[in-house]
């Protein structure tokens, strides 16, 4: 029977976090492509240099075809130009003076290696020169050949812009481009589902149609491959269909080090450990504060205090300080651990477990005051007939009696202690930083999974890119809790059966 | 252990001493060897005197003005009608009722020359001096040598050679020590009912006390652990006092040697056992004993 209804106690629970789990598992069990693993080369060290090689010579290979239609297209515009900046030769040739020799000295930057772009930018210059002229009106056959070229290919530019920035947010930076300080510009996607996102980004342009004014914008699908029909780039598109997985060489990889490695790059990259340690961290602090303070005055108002009114009140406030909003525990902290008493110089992982030990010190007081409560007269009356004093009759046989139930208040209030984000906000809390050793946690900032979870999913700069983060943390929080009851329940288990032989 | 109610010799012809209506034979009374009937208690030396002694909570008195001297290595039972004060008097005397808020007394009640109320008594030591063993059997829910080496450690004795031996003796004062010596380390509430009563007496020999009280030590028990308690109560005899409360008039009449009759605080009659129930001086007294209320 008690198993039965354990399982369906666990059926339910999967049931519910049932989301979570799954979301969350994808941080650590997902299709990882090429870039993941030479990410973890690169940036942590893990893996095998001769491996990462010889992937990225495959995967480099697989991805030539695409970079060689991009460079045949761009030749093809730049041909286009190409037969305008001829003519301006041409022209400055049979002008000679002065004329030719400032047209040439603009020419001159349009060489065979230009870019496209470049070739623009001299051809407006050239055209802004000739159209300074007092005789104008002689160029107009070239300023007219020079403004059409222009138009065709700064349209066929600008979605090819389009196109290759699409292509850079898929598989990463492209040959020749500028690379940039930021980390996520040096890598493609690192996993299949976002690969597959980003797939059809580039093989589909969307748009907003506001072109009915009695509907609401409408979102256009239009394949990518029209605006390059007829080109030399056309094929890339089905290429990059039918081939991506050639291009990314997606794998299902268990990405353990998701826990045990840091972030880089606003967690683009790596895992949060950094967070999972701090948790850990402020967790145990809360509780080396809260339960020793806690049971002890639990003891002392079962055992010591007579029935007084002042008894009383504090018994109510105990009571009302277990419903307070936890913010307000929050900005308490701030005020009082960091402002007025100081107990470091900013916020630090001992000001936030004193402010969680706070928040949960109620609880534990109620837990272990019904758990003593609860120990049986008699036990209390043979220790007292044997001679032993009230101190040690708490300490030999009521402490003991009230342990199991002295627990359960412990890990109640251990999980909420995982859990709240407010009162680490102001005393603890920071958005990005690396994991802490012991001695750090008296006067530095960590991260912790509840504020960042809820950071990452609303101040972060690109929310959805992160989603399998924040999902991993979520799950991450949630075993660790789950974790620790367990431990607590077994412990508690165990000591039951001992006392009740 | 069982046998030792049935095992006593018995004597038809002695069985003729009726005490009305509740069945007491005297052949049972004499049960325990070695009660000597003739003795008076002022012959014997005094362990405990009560003198003018009242026990109130709040206003209720609850023990009014009793005097009474129990003499030592003797066993004296408390009876009558409940809610008498038999349990308020016993657990005043190692200042138990401490426990219990706005619990007071008036009057005197001296041990070993000394007021036990007075300020300077160390409770402490007055309850190691002065054990007892409660109506329900209270083991802790710890392992059996831990339960009697309770006392033994609270006194400071660490040596474990020197625990074994305290717990083994303690234990087979109580006659305990056969049954359970092979699972000394099994919790003690896995005993029955009887060992483990046993076994709380055993846990309150341990400290060396020369009083025990013992508030109806039997009457969560079954016939035969009754029996094996009552036995015991009798070979203890002599080595410590013992004041017994118990609502089974046979059973006062087979342990001890001197019996107490309260009614509502006031002790009615006091003294030898075998007198109060075949010839009680006082009216109450018979009526009680006789079950003519009660
Ligand atoms: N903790 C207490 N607080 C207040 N009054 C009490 C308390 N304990 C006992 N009394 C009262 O004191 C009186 C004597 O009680 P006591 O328990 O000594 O009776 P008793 O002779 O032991 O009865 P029983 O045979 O039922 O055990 C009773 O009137 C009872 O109501
Ligand atoms: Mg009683």
């Amino acid at each position: 029977m008690g198993f039965f209804s354990i399982l369906v106690m666990a059926a339910a629970l999967i049931l519910i976090l049932y989301p979570i789990i799954s979301r969350g598992l994808s941080a650590y069990i997902f299709r990882a492509t090429s870039e993941h693993r030479r990410v973890q080369f690169t940036e942590f060290g893990i893996g095998s240099a001769q491996e990462i090689e010889r992937e990225t010579a495959e995967v480099t290979a697989a991805r030539q075809p695409v970079f060689d239609m991009i460079v045949a297209h761009e030749k093809d515009l730049k041909a286009e130009l190409q037969e305008a900046v001829d003519q301006v030769h041409a022209l400055a040739a049979a002008e000679g003076g002065f004329l030719q020799r400032s047209l040439e000295r603009r020419l001159k930057r349009a060489h065979a290696d230009a870019s496209v772009e470049e070739y623009l930018t001299v051809l407006t210059d050239v055209r802004k020169s000739l159209e300074g002229q007092f005789d104008r009106e002689r160029f107009t056959d070239v300023i007219t050949l020079i403004t059409e070229r222009k138009q065709r290919v700064e349209v066929e530019t600008k979605k090819l812009t389009e196109m290759k920035h699409a292509l850079r947010d898929l598989l990463g930076p492209l040959p020749g481009d500028r690379i940039t300080e930021l980390l996520r510009s040096h890598y493609g996607q690192t996993r299949w589902d976002r690969c597959l996102h980003y797939q059809d980004k580039f093989l589909y342009r969307y748009e907003w149609d506001y072109s009915n004014p009695e509907l609401s914008g409408l979102k256009m699908r239009t394949p990518r491959v029209e605006d390059f029909r007829g080109t030399d780039l056309e094929p890339a598109f089905a290429y990059v269909r039918d081939n991506l997985e050639a291009m990314m060489q997606p794998r299902l990889t268990l990405y353990w080090q998701f826990l045990t490695t840091d972030s880089r790059d606003a967690h683009f990259f790596g895992g949060i450990w950094p967070e999972v340690l701090g948790t850990f961290y402020l967790t145990i602090g809360a509780m080396l504060f809260a339960i020793p303070i806690g049971v002890i005055a639990a003891i002392y108002l079962c055992e010591y205090a007579r029935p007084t009114k002042t008894v009383s009140l504090l018994r109510s406030c105990i009571s009302t300080l277990a419903g307070v909003p936890s913010i307000v525990f929050g900005l308490f902290g701030l005020a009082f651990f960091l402002n007025t008493i100081s107990v470091s110089e900013s916020k630090s992982v001992l000001a936030g477990s004193l402010t969680l030990a706070l928040m949960i010190l109620p609880t534990v007081i109620r837990a272990s005051e019904e758990a003593i409560l609860a120990v049986p007269f008699t036990y209390k009356e043979a220790a007292l007939g044997l001679g032993a004093g009230r101190w040690r009759t708490v300490l030999t046989v009521i402490l003991p009696a009230a342990l199991p139930g002295i627990l359960t208040g412990i890990v109640i209030s251990m999980g909420r202690a995982a859990g709240e984000t407010a009162p680490i906000i102001f005393t603890a809390a920071v958005s990005v930083g690396l994991a802490l050793s012991p001695l750090q946690t008296l006067n530095s900032p960590t991260p912790a999974l509840p504020w960042n979870i809820y950071n990452l999913c609303t101040e972060h700069e690109a929310v959805d890119e992160i989603r399998h983060v924040q999902f991993g943390m979520v799950f991450t929080l949630v075993a660790l809790v789950l974790m620790l009851n367990i431990i607590a329940i077994a412990l508690r288990a165990r000591i039951s059966r001992k006392l009740r032989g | 252990m069982s046998t030792v109610v049935d095992a006593a010799p018995k004597h038809p012809n002695e069985s003729s001493h009726q005490a009305g209506d509740s069945g007491i034979t005297m052949h049972r009374m004499k049960s325990f060897a070695g009660r000597d009937d003739s003795t008076g208690i002022e012959s014997l030396e005094v362990h405990v005197q009560s003198r003018e002694f009242s026990i109130f909570y709040g206003d209720n008195e609850a023990v009014r003005s009793l005097s009474m001297d129990i003499p030592r290595s003797r066993v004296t039972a408390i009876i009558g009608p409940s809610g008498c004060g038999k349990s308020t008097f016993l657990r005043a005397i190692n200042r138990m009722n401490d426990l219990i808020p706005r619990c007071h007394t008036a009057g005197e009640l001296i041990f070993d020359d000394e007021n036990v109320y007075d300020p300077m008594v160390d409770v402490v030591q007055l309850r190691q001096r002065i054990g007892m063993v409660f109506q329900k059997p209270n083991p802790f829910p710890k392992t059996i040598f831990d339960n009697v080496a309770y006392g033994p450690r609270l006194q400071g004795e660490r040596n474990r050679s020197r625990l074994a031996d305290i717990v083994e003796r303690s234990l087979r004062e109580a006659v305990l020590w056969d049954e359970v010596k092979d699972r000394l380390h099994d919790n003690a509430l896995g005993l029955s009912g009887g060992q483990q009563q046993r076994m709380c007496l055993a846990r309150a020999l341990a400290v060396n006390p020369e009083i025990l009280l013992m508030d109806e030590p039997t009457s969560a028990l079954d016939p035969r652990s009754t029996a094996s308690i009552e036995a015991l109560i009798g070979q203890l005899r002599g080595d410590y006092t013992i004041i017994i409360v118990t609502h089974n008039m046979q059973q006062a009449a087979r342990v001890s040697d001197f019996t107490a009759f309260m009614y509502e605080g006031l002790l009615i009659e006091y003294g030898n056992t075998t007198k109060l129930f075949t010839n009680p001086a006082n009216k109450q007294t018979e009526d009680y004993i006789t079950g003519r209320f009660g």
